[in-house]
């Protein structure tokens, strides 16, 4: 695996311009089982994701955050196709998943996801090396090349093939097996990686060598990442850009440093100020967020944050927010800047002087 | 919570029609034509056609059973072919006496099993524990059929306590509860009790055993709750399972009983089986084994159910 | 932790291996004493049965009217003789074929079959594996003893007969639990990882969900196999299995049963061959479950 950062990879269809990855409109409930007798009323379920659209650029982190049950992970698993979507598009380097021009094999060369719990992502029955080869022998790799390329991947995460490849996943730590998975994505050569929570279970300082570890094979295999993380340092550091979920929805997408240094999204904003700080001089006297999150069976009615939402208004709670493009290069979906909705805009004016 | 109970119903339904189809189905298991049993192999060729049109058998398979289960539930399982008498009839005598050794045999072995098993549950890694572990192994790998063998070579053949065979001086016919006929009653549901006896204590010892390792368990003690009163929160963790292991065993029993009573000569609905089969009387054994096995299903419904209500931990709708 | 046990050149560097599941097993179980008695013991009832021709001191089926139901230590019968006065020892030597026979085929047959269908339903799950199950479950509702009686009296004596009979009890109870570790297995990380990287679902089975769910199934089959030969011995002293003049353990109990009040030892003799095997098994069942319990 040669491929570095500057060279341009054969693979490539539309150039630096093009997303690697275009999401659109991608939708997935899950239905309840019936209760009672099943027969009266509609059949309710999980609006897990409820049609969420956006790019993925061609060299970039892009970190997802939000808190549980936005639906960061059933996103993760559609963007793998390990479930398949309701309804909506994936297109990959332009070209339609599902179409002529790209089977479902031929993306799932090129995309690959590291898995939260490291130990359950690991055959027990496998050693590490077996595990590694058998994507590229799926693939029509030979058994022996493929386990080549293994050692050499081990090498590369930092685990020194020949005291690691003959083991077994139980005989290793949490970092070490992390970094088996990452070993794994890269065995198949993707252009494309989804860390869903890869660090979040790693203490704290293997989690920063599992990081320092994703940016250098980033750059030396010129990879795109999908960061998904609850952890928001986390998340500033690794990410080019952020998008921020909601209840099955996109709710804000930025740069890293503007949406951390002026958040657009009311959410967004709580979100930010509910990461705890050693600064003395920013001190919390509320919770920035209160309750829980509603149930994603039964979402609130218009923008779905209003129940929860410092700046609601009383157009909130019938008009839903149009997801576009405030400033360039951010785009949020919030009645705030829509010109239009109906949202009194004066109100943050009257904020912002105290004194009238 | 009745949305639970009728979709749990809802699926034993299938099942229980299944099982029909089934037992429907072992008349043409058996090598040969149906009629084999009910005429002579000699029997013309006319009076071969009339007996398969009077009993239906020249119908296509679907109706043959449709009309059959039918008949079954409204009461009307045929006639034993070699006494004549309606089935249902025998079969529900046959219940009813089977019902008394394997009702006795449940409950001997539910004690004494459970005893075992809280013994060694309670006093892990000690002889208790050994002994029970070792009483439930041999419960679950001794024939049956062999130990009331024994039991009555020694109770009966050397010691002369017990009688060995029959159902009592007058036969099932004519039962009081007295020791003249009880007697007659102890060696067969002794034998029986042994198998739900080894299973129980496996069970109970296991429920016992988690149940004292469980964190809860040091919180009570901790709060100064007396060993007697740990006693009584362990025995109603383990009742609900442990009862219905007990209930599953005695459908077991039911079913199974067959082997002990052709030891014994007890007039159940084993022995009723033993003399279908030999005589090939085929509605009778179709018509037992349906009876027997509809119970089945019923009581591990019933089971179910009843472990629903009483566990809180089970997920109702 | 497990040390190494072999060096491995099959990539380019040569790796050091660790023990492997199976050979961990192997090594808890040698440690079980328990076991280990067990597993002797079923060795040497095997070793009977397979050399019971050349061990046996006489003719299994030489009958005498004159030594019939001789006891226990008689001059020429060390075990005493049968009711129709043939040799007690040669008849149980040579019974133990067919008896450990009609133990274990069912079992293994059943475990392939059964296996194979719950493995298949798991794997699968949505509609066919309700289809599947649902079938299942109507051969489950009936108790064991009684489907094999209903089975076997439908079909008729016989060994044939009565092995297909314990097989089709034994099916479901196998693919019950095939089916439970199957569903697992495939909602784990590993699988759904093993599926990103675009292997067909076959594949994924044998690689993949074969080598983590036989385990489990084949101690439940084992544990089954005592449960076959009393089940089977069992048929055959109802007059269902064997045929005489065969000897077979649970035949020979049912024909020496009016034995009990003349000779009530050597009458329960087969009976204590069945009980010794079906311990054995059930306690070798038991050791391979803890060896396998064993988080590592």
């Amino acid at each position: 695996m040669k491929p570095t950062h500057s060279a341009r990879d054969p693979r490539d269809l539309g150039g630096p311009r093009q997303p690697l990855l275009s999401v659109r409109e991608l939708k997935k409930h899950f239905p309840l089982k019936k209760t009672g007798l099943g027969l009266r009323g509609p059949r309710l379920a999980v609006r897990a994701v409820d049609g969420i659209s956006f790019d993925i650029l061609k060299g970039e982190t892009l970190g997802v955050v939000g808190e549980s049950g936005c639906g960061k992970s059933t996103t993760a698993r559609l963007l793998m196709q390990l479930t398949p979507q309701d309804s909506g598009e994936l297109v990959f380097d332009g070209l339609s998943l599902g179409s002529p021009g790209l089977s479902l094999r031929d993306y799932r060369r090129q995309t690959q996801m590291v898995f939260q719990d490291s130990y359950s992502s690991l055959n027990p029955r496998m050693t590490v090396e077996d595990s590694i080869a058998f994507g590229p022998t799926v693939h029509g790799v030979s058994q022996r090349e493929a386990l080549s390329r293994a050692h050499d991947l081990l090498a590369r995460v930092g685990l020194e093939p020949a005291r690691f490849a003959g083991r077994y996943p139980h005989e290793l730590s949490g970092g070490q097996r992390q970094r088996v998975n990452i070993a794994r994505a890269l065995a198949l050569e993707p252009r494309l990686i989804i860390l869903d929570e890869s660090v979040s279970a790693l203490d704290k300082s293997v989690e920063a060598q599992v990081l320092n570890l994703l940016q250098d094979l980033k750059q030396a295999f010129g990879l795109t990442y999908v960061f998904i993380s609850h952890d928001l340092n986390v998340v500033r550091y690794m990410s080019d850009r952020v998008l921020v979920m909601y209840l099955g929805e996109v709710v804000e997408v930025a740069s890293a440093d503007a949406l951390f240094e002026q958040p657009l999204h009311p959410y967004t904003a709580a979100l930010l100020r509910s990461m705890p700080t050693t600064d003395p001089l920013r001190r919390t006297e509320q919770a920035p967020l209160s309750g829980d999150p509603p149930n994603p069976i039964d979402p609130p009615s218009g923008c779905r944050f209003h129940t929860r939402c410092p700046d609601a208004q009383a157009i909130c709670r019938t008009r839903t927010p149009v997801f576009g493009e405030a400033m360039p290069g951010r785009s949020v979906a919030c009645l705030k800047y829509e010109p239009g909705s109906g949202y009194a805009a004066s109100t943050i004016a009257l904020k912002e002087v105290p004194h009238a | 919570m009745i949305g639970y109970l009728l979709r749990r119903l809802g699926y034993a339904l299938p099942i229980m029609l299944g099982v029909s189809f089934l037992c429907f189905m072992l008349v043409y298991l058996a090598p040969g034509d149906p009629l084999v049993s009910i005429l002579p192999a000699d029997a013309s060729a006319e009076l071969q056609k009339q007996m398969m049109q009077l009993y239906g058998f020249d119908r296509p398979l679907i109706e043959q059973f449709v009309r059959w289960l039918w008949r079954a539930l409204q009461g009307d399982l045929g006639h034993s072919i070699a006494t004549s008498r309606p089935v249902v009839d025998e079969v529900f005598k046959a219940v009813g006496n089977t019902l008394m050794i394997a009702v006795l045999a449940t409950l001997i072995g539910f004690t004494l099993g459970a005893l075992f098993g809280f013994v060694a549950g309670y006093f892990r890694n000690s002889w208790g524990d050994r002994l029970a572990s070792f009483v439930s192994v041999i419960g679950v790998s001794l024939p049956n059929y062999w130990l009331g063998m024994v039991l009555v070579i020694v109770f009966s053949a050397q010691l002369m306590w017990l009688p060995a065979t029959g159902a009592g001086p007058g036969g099932s016919g004519s039962w009081t509860w007295d020791w003249e006929h009880v007697q007659y009653l102890i060696l067969p549901a002794l034998t029986m009790s042994f198998i739900p006896m080894g299973i129980v204590a496996r069970t109970v010892r296991a429920l016992v055993a988690d149940i004292l390792s469980q964190e809860f368990v040091v919180g009570l003690r901790a709060r100064g709750l007396g060993e007697w009163g740990v006693f009584k929160h362990v025995v109603k963790n383990c009742a609900p399972t442990a009862l219905a292991v007990m209930g599953l065993q005695l459908g077991y029993l039911l079913g199974g009983s067959i082997l002990i009573e052709t030891v014994f000569s007890w007039p159940g609905t084993g022995f009723l089986l033993n003399q279908a089969i030999f005589q090939r009387d085929l509605p009778l054994l179709q018509g037992t084994i349906l009876v027997l096995a509809l119970f089945f299903v019923a009581l591990n419904l019933l089971v179910d159910v009843l472990q629903t209500i009483f566990d809180p931990r089970i997920e109702r709708g | 932790m497990t040390a190494a046990t072999f060096t491995d050149t099959r990539g380019r560097t040569p790796v050091v291996r660790s023990r492997g599941h199976g050979a961990n097993v192997l090594r808890r179980l040698l440690r079980n004493p328990v076991a280990m008695i067990a597993a002797t013991i079923i060795l040497l009832l095997v070793l009977m049965a397979i050399f019971a021709p050349w061990l046996m001191p006489a003719d299994p089926y030489a009958t005498s009217m004159l030594k019939r139901l001789k006891p226990i230590g008689t001059e020429g019968l060390p075990l005493g003789s049968d009711e129709l006065g043939r040799d007690l020892l040669s008849r149980l030597m040579l019974g133990g074929r067919l008896s450990l026979f009609m133990g274990i085929a069912p079992v293994v047959m059943a475990f392939i079959i059964g296996g194979g269908i719950g493995i298949l339903a798991g794997y699968a799950g949505g509609w066919l594996n309700t289809a599947i199950m649902r079938c299942i479950d109507v051969l489950y509702a009936f108790p064991s003893v009684l489907l094999a009686i209903a089975l076997s009296g439908a079909l008729g004596a016989g060994i044939t007969n009565a092995l297909v009979s314990l097989t089709v009890v034994f099916i479901p109870q196998i693919a019950r639990i095939a089916e439970s570790v199957t569903t697992q297995v495939r909602r784990s990380d590993y699988v759904d990882a093993a599926r990103a990287s675009g292997a067909s679902s076959l594949l994924i089975i044998r690689k993949h969900v074969l080598g983590n769910v036989i385990g489990p199934i084949f101690v439940y089959a084992t544990s089954l196999i005592s449960v076959s030969m009393i089940l089977a011995s069992g048929l055959s002293f109802l007059g269902l299995g064997v045929k005489p003049p065969q000897p077979e353990w649970g035949l020979m109990l049912n024909t020496l049963r009016t034995a009990i009040y003349t000779q009530p030892w050597v009458a329960a003799l087969p009976g204590l061959m069945i009980f010794i095997t079906s311990v054995s098994f059930n306690m070798l069942a038991d050791g391979l479950r803890s060896a396998m319990e064993v988080k590592q």
